[in-house]
């Protein structure tokens, strides 16, 4: 409890990562919601590298890190100008609203 | 040991509490400022565990960057204020059963992938890289990301670059009544388009119009 491990680290990535999926899946607000919901997915994933990473004492884990910031960053941008352009047709980002394709 | 377990679980719970707010909470911009706030914890865990490079870039690309984004998306679409409470939608649907089922399955696999972890030392040798301890974080990881990983990184720009082309194209729009520079017809112009040279004879006008 006290000596901080490992597995303390991996769970609180899992438990952050559980949070990002239920978001994901419980949500019928707007699709802003299931965008931050992506990006804590993201980071369980970036908490789960650095920490194999340092106590592997292997910096790949750190690059990859980077790597993955990288994506988030570009998916954030790209999912919100997707909304934005959404809005702007329908003038509504209601997840119940959006089943123009059947899905 | 006990500082380090101490500063953990405070941080860890932070974020833990703050993650839910930004799923459950019925205000689009509280969510975004839980959200900044799981950001800096986690990044405030980073720099405990000792990645301080990544923890001081988690706080400048995430809250700096994303979660601003996320900030003025929000205010610019007017969705900040739900009518409905949360996870109520407007028709009776089934998906409050069903995704938190799967939630509690993910996050049972989770468990049992770091319950396996444990017994890591029966599954394969893991290969040490040998640290120098006077390295810092930020020296480390420059040694590898400009030598070993100079490929991945220039495709993360390529990447970078391709969102914000990308971003642009989608929001892009032509607007009426705007005057704006065409370079085309400007630089195309010839000289006989606009002057014209006409012989006037002395003691009679001329007539432009014709």
């Amino acid at each position: 409890m006290i000596e901080i491990g490992l597995g303390h680290y991996l769970t609180f990535g899992a438990i952050i990562f559980s949070i990002g999926t239920l978001g994901i899946f419980l949500n019928r607000k707007n699709v802003i919601v299931i965008l931050m919901s992506v990006e804590l997915i993201l980071l369980a994933v970036n908490i789960n590298l650095v920490s194999f990473s340092i106590y592997l004492e292997d910096i790949t884990g750190q690059i990859f890190t980077m790597l993955i910031l990288t994506v988030a960053a570009a998916e954030a941008a790209i999912g919100l100008a997707i909304i934005v352009s959404y809005y702007r047709n329908r003038g509504s980002v209601r997840v119940e609203e959006i089943n123009e394709m059947k899905g | 040991m006990i500082a380090h377990a101490l500063f953990f679980y405070f941080f860890s719970i932070i974020a833990i509490l703050s993650a839910i707010m930004v799923i459950v909470s019925r205000n689009t911009v509280h969510a975004v400022f839980f959200l900044i706030l799981d950001f800096i914890s986690i990044a405030s865990l980073f720099i405990l565990i000792g990645a301080e490079f990544l923890g001081m870039m988690m706080i400048i690309v995430y809250v700096g960057a994303v979660a601003v984004l996320f900030l003025f998306v929000v205010m610019l679409l007017n969705v900040s204020e739900q009518k409905l409470s949360w996870f109520r939608g407007a028709r009776k649907t089934k998906h409050i059963p069903i995704g938190l089922a799967v939630g509690a399955v993910i996050l049972l696999e989770l468990i049992v992938v770091v319950g396996g972890w444990k017994y890591r030392d029966t599954f394969s040798e893991t290969k040490f890289l040998n640290f120098e301890k006077d390295f810092t974080n930020t020296h480390a990881i420059g040694n590898v990301m400009y030598t070993e990983y100079i490929h991945l990184f220039q495709i993360s720009g390529l990447i970078l670059l391709l969102s914000m082309i990308g971003a642009i194209v989608l929001t892009y729009r032509k607007r009426e009544g705007v005057k704006r520079q065409d370079y085309f017809t400007q630089v195309g112009r010839e000289r006989e388009d606009s002057i014209k040279l006409v012989e006037v004879e002395s003691g009679k006008g001329i007539n432009l119009d014709d």
